[in-house]
């Protein structure tokens, strides 16, 4: 299968620190900000993004996970069915802004399920969306990321492969794979 | 881990596979979150009608499987057969078609026969969940008492079960005995010999007739009630004799030097099984099993209509 790099070292790093300083910019000292990492992937990007943010403010954000499986539309019409994970959400969002993190941005349809799943928490004040890859004009619903990390163009048949270091590989590194020959 | 089932019914646990369990475990925690949340409800079954079909009396399983359904955000339906066609002779495979024509999707059916929930699974197409045939299975009922263990314990696995009282009419022991066993604990059941099944021993459980015996011996004690309803010739010589021998009580769990998990998948006889000052004690997870029921019968319902295509 052949693969391509999409960010590799060092440019991640500085990507999450380039979205880091627009997020500095929109919400300065972070006081009645949350941010929730979308499960399953979004929350090791929710991790950095909240350490590196920490490293330039000195403020440790309050972070939760939020998992949409519950709220999905394409539930008994997917081939194979999608697996719960945990949400873990120590806060109420209520009259919070709410940073919702996923590091791809695809067709937009778990976004939406995870703006239900989130109402469980509370009504957030406003609700910012950011991704570090976003795959342009795949998108099924009308959402857009207010935060992007890189867009690429993409076909149905290419699938972008995150690999965060901590879930076994050395190094975070994001690639481009055909999965059609 | 496995995302799905190996099966499209839960007919009972003889059929799931360690896999499957375990499947039903890990939705079940996150079910048991979302139940505990201001708001209770998720929409995964929106499109989905489920029928409770209910051939014998039920309080706390059909109350606790159509709250599941509910949170579940899944159409209901409820059918019991005292108030029904099925006393004007009507079969239960034709009151089972007859509701299916209505566009239902799963069938939750409690049956007085053993097997009967078998028998419709080979002649319908909706999904089936026994929630009790006769004296065979309660599948769910063994899931959620498996589940408070692990949630109590840690794990099942390596614990020792005692499931104490009236095994011969007790489809909660067999649905029991086969879970513990697929996760990997010991099981031992206990009461008069007159209440234990002959050939009991084959199915791999040690079987004890001095209740004290079996207190020492375990780690969690599953009380059973004494199913009278079920019992059409004497097994003992009076409800007063049997709480004299095998009722539960403080006394009798003081003196063992060890602290014990007590079960009781309800409803309890007070004073008979159980005396009160142990099923209200902090030993005892009996209203945990409640809780836990809903959010294990929400797992099962959720994962049995993600394999329907």
């Amino acid at each position: 299968m052949e693969r391509r790099l999409l960010l590799g070292q060092p440019q991640l790093a500085i990507t999450i620190s380039r979205l880091c300083q627009e997020l500095i910019e929109n919400h300065e000292n972070f006081e009645n900000t949350v941010i929730l990492g979308l499960q399953p992937r979004g929350i090791y990007l929710a991790e950095r993004i909240r350490a590196r943010l920490e490293e330039f403010t000195k403020v440790k954000v309050d972070l939760g996970y939020l998992d949409s499986t519950f709220f999905r539309d394409d539930f008994r019409r997917r081939d194979s069915p999608v697996r719960a994970n945990e949400t873990r959400i120590d806060f109420l969002v209520e009259g919070k802004d709410v940073i919702l993190v996923d590091d791809v941005f695809y067709t937009g349809r778990s976004v939406r399920a995870s703006l239900d799943a989130m109402t469980a928490f509370g009504r957030p004040a406003k609700v910012e969306l950011l991704a570090l890859i976003e795959r342009k004009y795949a998108h099924h619903v009308p959402i857009k990321p207010d935060y992007i990390g890189k867009q690429v163009n993409t076909i149905d048949s290419q699938r972008v492969l995150v690999e965060w270091k901590g879930a076994g590989v050395e190094e975070d590194t994001i690639w481009l794979i055909n999965t059609e020959e | 881990m496995s995302q799905q089932l190996s099966t499209k019914h839960l007919l009972g646990i003889e059929n799931l596979t360690l896999e499957d369990i375990e499947l039903i475990f890990k939705t079940a925690d996150e079910f048991k979150d979302v139940i505990n949340r201001p708001i209770k409800k998720v929409p995964s079954l929106r499109d989905i009608t489920i029928a409770n079909v209910f051939f014998e009396n039920s309080t706390r399983t059909k109350l606790s499987f159509e709250l599941a359904e509910k949170r579940l955000s899944a159409d209901v339906i409820n059918f019991s057969s005292s108030n029904s066609s099925v006393k004007k002779g009507e079969t239960l495979l034709d009151t089972v078609n007859n509701i299916l024509s209505m566009k239902v999707d799963m069938i939750v059916m409690r049956h007085a026969s053993p097997g009967a929930p078998h028998f419709l699974s080979r002649h319908i197409e909706a999904n089936i969940v026994n929630a009790g045939d006769g004296t065979h299975e309660h599948p769910t009922q063994a899931l959620l008492d498996t589940y408070s263990i692990r949630e109590r314990l840690g794990e099942v696995g390596g614990k020792k079960v005692a499931i104490i009282g009236d095994i011969l009419h007790s489809r909660v022991a067999l649905s029991n005995i086969f879970a513990l066993q697929k996760l990997g604990a010991e099981v031992m059941v206990c009461g008069p010999i007159t209440l234990l099944p002959k050939h009991i021993q084959s199915l791999g459980v040690k079987v004890e007739l001095d209740v004290r015996k079996a207190l020492e011996w375990c780690d969690v004690a599953n009380i059973l009630r004494i199913q009278l309803e079920r019992q059409q010739i004497k097994y003992f010589p009076s409800l007063r004799e049997y709480s004299l021998y095998y009722g539960v009580n403080k006394a009798l769990l003081d003196s063992l030097n060890k602290e014990i998990t007590i079960m009781h998948p309800g409803p309890i006889n007070r004073g008979v099984e159980i005396n009160s000052d142990v099923a209200d004690s902090d030993h005892a997870i009996i209203l945990d099993q409640v809780e836990n029921g809903v959010a294990v019968r929400m797992a099962v319902l959720y994962l049995l209509a993600s394999v329907s295509k």
